[in-house]
């Protein structure tokens, strides 16, 4: 069977249709799973279509693709912890770019064969080859980061930034001999330093940063597949690849804005650099200032009475697996009365909306979580905050201090309310590396240890009756 | 009009579809709306399927758009498995 030209347009405009709706779907929980659906519907659709369309000759090579891509993602999805979020997603955005490399020299080459290259397509090549090869290779050194692999710490040397825009010259240089004469060398030379390029773009910036480097990978991944769709001449691939793209670019923004910060001052990478050095005697310093330190048994004095506890998780509960634990704290201070609420900083954790899926995860319904504009101005009225392994976003330097780094963050305002318990493993300051003004005021205290060990020890003490 | 500029004009006037159905994304989606587009963008499958099957493709060029064929299915089955996964996850409180 073989469909015409525009049976095969009209079904990539219903994949389209579908794509929007599966993205749609994503505005409220009760419709996300049906959204995704879609977005199968679509993919299914766009392929049968392409597969139908007559310019597809041979299947081998692409059933065997298509097998055992479907057997590694499929097992990937399904054995993936939902902490190693990121690290998949960040596996999966080099997949795309790897990709539009690949299919951008298939496309050289066989238009090259059929003699049919011209300088607009040879440009539009390029770019697709440029924008994949730097998600690429930007995103393996994202992975590496958060798989730990590599050091999470800002990578800087002098003359970085003159560097990376010595080389996007070259890369431009090398991109408009390859569209003027269709040197092989110059093709060649331009897709290897491409590589190169996304790796000095993401080894400046520090791990805390990886919300808005996976948000930016994102956004790149469907620029990449915009390009391809430019050299194809494929509406569908245009379409789907400026959706992804501004998808990626919104998150980024979101983020930075979550940060106070700007696109420009993350990508240039660094902040949080310093701090690493003084960490023992930043700790006996604020010793010395007096920061209270309290066991399991005082929080619960204070919580198993209280009227509303708010618990804010950040990037330590991931780290320490504590969310079972928390749910499970939640569960008893509930059956007591207490209403308990979560309150999410939109960069907690290591990727947009990171926290969200691991509190859903240990079957905290979706109810209970709030973003950080629809909470704040509960904390006055709540008599207990717990604070499991976030430290920056509480700092309320961000409000008060105009010489902090961090000031003009947007935080959680955790320190209004009557208690503050923050569990924490040590005194060493957050990423920003400024001291958290918080642990100084005189409604909070720390609780020192491991989250989920902390965490289980106040279900426990709860269980047991209390006092 | 010129394809590439028909091909532009679909371009611009996706990124606005784009930009206002991303805003609509509630906060606490935003793993699953990155999950979900990583899965989407596997869209360039359809490039990679177009190379691989071309009547006169040279065997480098079947290679070539073998593994592309290969990375794009990952993303595609993946992204939308681990999506589904994670939205199944999402319950509001049952009692």
């Amino acid at each position: 069977m073989q469909i015409s030209a525009n049976i095969q347009a009209i079904a990539y405009l219903a994949s389209a249709i579908f794509f929007i709706f599966a993205l749609k779907g994503l505005t409220h929980p009760t419709s996300a799973r049906r959204g995704n659906y879609y977005g199968m519907a679509g993919m299914v659709v766009a392929v049968v279509a392409t597969l139908l369309g007559g310019e597809v000759q041979s299947y081998g090579f692409i059933i065997a693709g298509v097998a055992a891509g479907a057997v590694i993602g499929a097992v990937l999805a399904a054995k993936i912890q939902m902490t190693a979020m990121p690290q998949l997603v960040a596996a999966l955005h080099s997949f795309v770019g790897m990709a539009a490399v690949l299919v951008a020299i298939g496309t050289y080459l066989n238009r090259e064969a059929a003699g049919t290259l011209n300088s607009v397509l040879m440009a539009e090549l390029s770019v697709g080859i440029i924008i994949g090869a730097i998600t690429f290779s930007g995103s393996v050194i994202a992975f590496g980061k958060l798989q730990g692999l590599i050091s999470g710490k800002p990578l800087q040397f002098k003359g970085q930034h003159m560097l990376n825009a010595l080389l996007a010259v070259v890369i431009t240089a090398f991109a408009f001999h390859f569209g003027m004469t269709g040197s092989v060398v110059s093709l060649t030379l331009m897709t290897l330093l491409a590589f190169v390029l996304g790796v000095l773009l993401i080894i400046p910036i520090g791990g805390a940063d990886m919300p808005v480097i996976i948000s930016m990978l994102n956004s790149y991944s469907g620029w990449a597949a915009a390009a391809t769709g430019f050299t194809l001449q494929n509406n569908l691939l245009i379409i789907v690849g400026a959706l992804v793209g501004f998808s990626g670019a919104i998150l980024s923004y979101i983020m930075c804005r979550a940060m106070n910060r700007s696109i420009i001052n993350v990508v240039f990478g660094g902040f949080g650099s310093e701090g690493g050095g003084g960490e023992s005697s930043a700790a006996a310093q604020a010793m010395e200032k007096g920061v209270r330190s309290a066991s399991v048994e005082d929080a619960i004095y204070w919580m198993e009475d209280a009227n509303r506890v708010i618990i804010v998780p950040g990037y330590g509960m991931a780290v320490a697996q504590a969310q079972h634990a928390i749910k499970e704290l939640m569960e008893l201070l509930e059956q007591r009365g207490v209403e308990v609420k979560f309150a999410i900083h939109p960069v907690a954790g290591r990727m947009p909306g990171h926290m969200n899926v691991l509190l859903a995860e240990a079957d905290i319904p979706y109810d209970h979580v709030l973003e950080m504009d629809e909470i704040n101005p509960d904390f006055p009225s709540t008599d207990v905050t717990l604070v499991v392994g976030a430290n920056d976003v509480t700092n309320p330097a961000a409000k008060t201090d105009p010489s902090s780094p961090i000031y003009g963050m947007p935080i959680l305002e955790v320190s209004k309310s009557k208690q503050v318990y923050v569990i924490k493993r040590s005194m060493r300051p957050g990423y920003a590396g400024v001291e958290n003004l918080l642990y100084f005021q005189d409604n909070c205290s720390l609780i020192f240890g491991d989250a989920k060990d902390v965490c289980e020890g106040l279900a426990t003490v709860l269980k047991g009756g209390g006092h | 009009m010129p394809d590439t500029l028909v091909a532009l004009y679909v371009f611009v006037l996706s990124c606005f579809i784009g930009y206002w159905v991303i805003w609509g994304v509630t906060p606490s989606l935003h793993t699953p709306l990155v999950a979900l587009t990583n899965a989407i963008s596997g869209i360039i499958i359809v490039g990679a399927l177009l190379v691989t099957g071309y009547q006169e493709a040279g065997t480098a060029a079947e290679i070539f758009g073998f593994f592309a064929v290969l990375l794009a299915s990952i993303n595609v089955f993946g992204g939308f498995l681990v999506t589904n996964r994670m939205l199944a996850m999402f319950k509001k409180k049952q009692k």
